[in-house]
């Protein structure tokens, strides 16, 4: 018992240390003063100038515009691979299909970042696509690192559920698309929805790969803040993020609550059936 | 019949395949050639600034042409003889261990905790540690510099305690990367524990009790080695990232805090040297092809455990 108490402590001091930074920005995002430390009274000025930051807001507007489409083809793109990891046995090539779906997950970004632009620029060079770096290699970028943990977490998910249902659709002869769309897509439906929602917040997040690959005239909301922040810190970038981290809270809590309605529902409808039959 | 229909399947299943594998091919595999590619070129003035490594030669005299295939190994000799480089290598991956054991330490215990938990709360305790992993990476190292910063939170109390008199920064060293990575990797250490002590069968543990065995002795003899997949899976995923990390040693560490990222970085952006950059890619990764290995290696029999 004595023991569990030390443990605790522990786990109060790991969730200080991981909060109270977060805290403190959130604190001192209402502001007065310039300086970024020093109380100097309640004000939410700095919110209003971040409003008026045309550079910032059109980074931003690019940002989500390129982890929107990213996140959704990386879902499309993870689920099909983490399918194939899941359901389809050996086939060929499936060590190397393996390796290359797990390794970006720890890649260094620096070595993805340039190793993508240097392929572009040899695709450029050999058949003129893509023209000039922007919206469409970040994307292209993003949706390759973002894939990986998407099929991971489908992979997952498939590998603990029952298959004996897809065999069950199988053998009263349902293909294996109608399969897929009607058994095995519900119930992978919340992993993919955290999968979306992770390859977004990845992509809003990305700063090393986005700097390789992107071109004049294409700055993405990271890029931004991580020029500013070289600069010393500001209020401005404290609203910022604040206004960022209510975002994904909000985000979050909603999928959360969704989720968990769905999965009680899951369960009264299984009860159903089994009292039922 | 049966067969046909078979085929049928197989054949789509190979077309559902194809479109992940050849995505990764194109955009994963074939990168890594360019860049081993371009790390044996020459650096020139040009767009894009590296000499091509195979050309046509035209020959004047027999108006025939000739390939020419230009090697230069000089990139890897210059990484091999200037201390800048060994020493950034040397250094980064100290820091990246520092990292991963500071992560272990502090992770462990709290993994450990909430898989000791009640049931009802692992969900919501979990939820708690990996919540900080969905807002940017950016912005909480961001949040490190006010605090570690002269005049900044942790000086503004020092200074209020008596304990110092004088300004006292922790901002630009290598204690503000140590503490800025630790921070943004906890939870990468911390789920791949809890995942394996969580499956703990606690009896186990009553059993040694029963037997006579001390707590401590029980928690070296029975539940560290069993959680050591965890242990391995959380140190590599903060390890191997770590090594080649850019952005926390170039916000929090100083102009000294030498790191390989940020030494490709600047080969890249500030020299234009994209073949150094590229042979700098290299070495890296051919530094981190066996933990990267290993990880796989882990990853898959943790994926085949779920089963």
């Amino acid at each position: 018992m004595k023991q569990m108490g030390k443990l605790a402590w522990a786990l109060w001091f790991g969730y200080a240390f991981l909060y109270v930074p977060i805290a403190l920005l959130i604190f001192y995002s209402f502001n007065e003063s310039r300086l970024v430390t020093v109380w100097g009274g309640f004000s939410t000025k700095w919110y209003a100038e971040l409003l008026q930051n045309d550079q910032l807001l059109g980074a931003a507007w690019l940002s989500l515009k390129v982890a929107a489409m990213s996140a959704t083809a990386s879902v499309v793109l993870g689920t099909v691979a983490g399918l194939a990891l899941a359901r389809f046995g050996r086939f060929r090539g499936r060590t190397l299909f393996g390796g290359m779906i797990t390794a970006p997950l720890v890649m260094p970004e620096v070595i993805t970042g340039l190793s993508l632009l240097l392929l572009f620029v040899a695709l450029e060079q050999a058949i003129g696509w893509p023209d000039g770096r922007g919206m469409t290699t970040i994307t292209i970028a993003h949706t390759t690192f973002t894939m990986a943990y998407v099929a991971v977490i489908i992979q997952s998910r498939l590998v603990s559920l029952d298959e004996s249902l897809e065999e069950a659709a199988m053998d009263l002869g349902a293909r294996p698309a109608k399969v897929f769309f009607v058994i095995t897509l519900p119930i992978i439906a919340p992993a993919i929805v955290s999968g979306w929602l992770l390859a977004f917040t990845l992509s809003l997040d990305d700063v090393v790969v986005a700097s390789f690959v992107s071109g004049p005239g294409s700055t993405t909301l990271p890029m931004v803040i991580f020029s500013s922040v070289k600069f010393g810190i500001s209020p401005q970038i404290n609203a910022l993020a604040t206004l960022m981290m209510v975002v994904v809270a909000t985000g979050i809590f909603i999928a959360s609550l969704v989720m968990a309605r769905q999965e009680r529902q899951r369960k009264r409808d299984e009860q159903m059936a089994v009292q039922g039959g | 019949m049966i067969d046909l229909l078979r085929r049928i399947g197989l054949w789509g299943r190979g077309v559902v395949v194809a479109i992940p594998y050849l995505w990764l091919l194109l955009f994963f595999l074939v990168p890594f050639l360019i860049v081993f590619g371009i790390s044996l070129s020459e650096a020139m003035l040009a767009q894009p600034p590296y000499a091509p490594l195979i050309d046509w030669l035209l020959d004047e005299d027999a108006g025939t042409t000739k390939l020419q295939i230009l090697l230069n190994l000089s990139n890897y000799l210059r990484l091999g003889g200037d201390d800048l480089y060994i020493l950034a290598y040397l250094n980064s991956v100290k820091i990246a261990l520092v990292t991963t054991v500071c992560c272990l330490l502090l992770g462990y215990p709290m993994a450990y905790a909430i898989a000791r938990a009640e049931p009802s709360k692992r969900g919501p305790l979990m939820m708690l540690v990996i919540l900080p992993f969905w807002t940017s990476f950016l912005i909480r190292i961001y949040a490190w510099i006010g605090i570690l910063k002269a005049n900044g939170v942790v000086d503004n109390l020092l200074q209020w305690t008596g304990l110092t008199t004088e300004p006292f920064e922790l901002l630009y060293s290598d204690w503000a990367v140590y503490i800025g990575m630790t921070y943004c990797y906890l939870p990468f250490m911390v789920l791949p524990l809890y995942a394996t002590l969580e499956k703990l069968d606690p009896t186990l543990l009553e059993a040694a009790a029963d037997l006579g065995c001390r707590p401590w002795k029980a928690f070296l003899t029975v539940t560290l080695p069993l959680s050591l997949p965890g242990i391995i899976a959380g140190s590599l995923l903060v390890f191997i990232p770590s090594v080649g990390e850019f952005v926390t040693p170039e916000l929090l560490g100083g102009p000294d805090t030498l790191m390989i990222g940020r030494v490709l970085w600047n080969e890249f952006f500030a020299n234009r040297d994209w073949p150094v950059a590229s042979a700098v890619a290299i070495a890296l990764l051919l530094f981190l092809v066996v933990p990267i290995m290993v990880f796989q290696h882990v990853q898959g029999r943790q994926t085949e455990a779920g089963r």
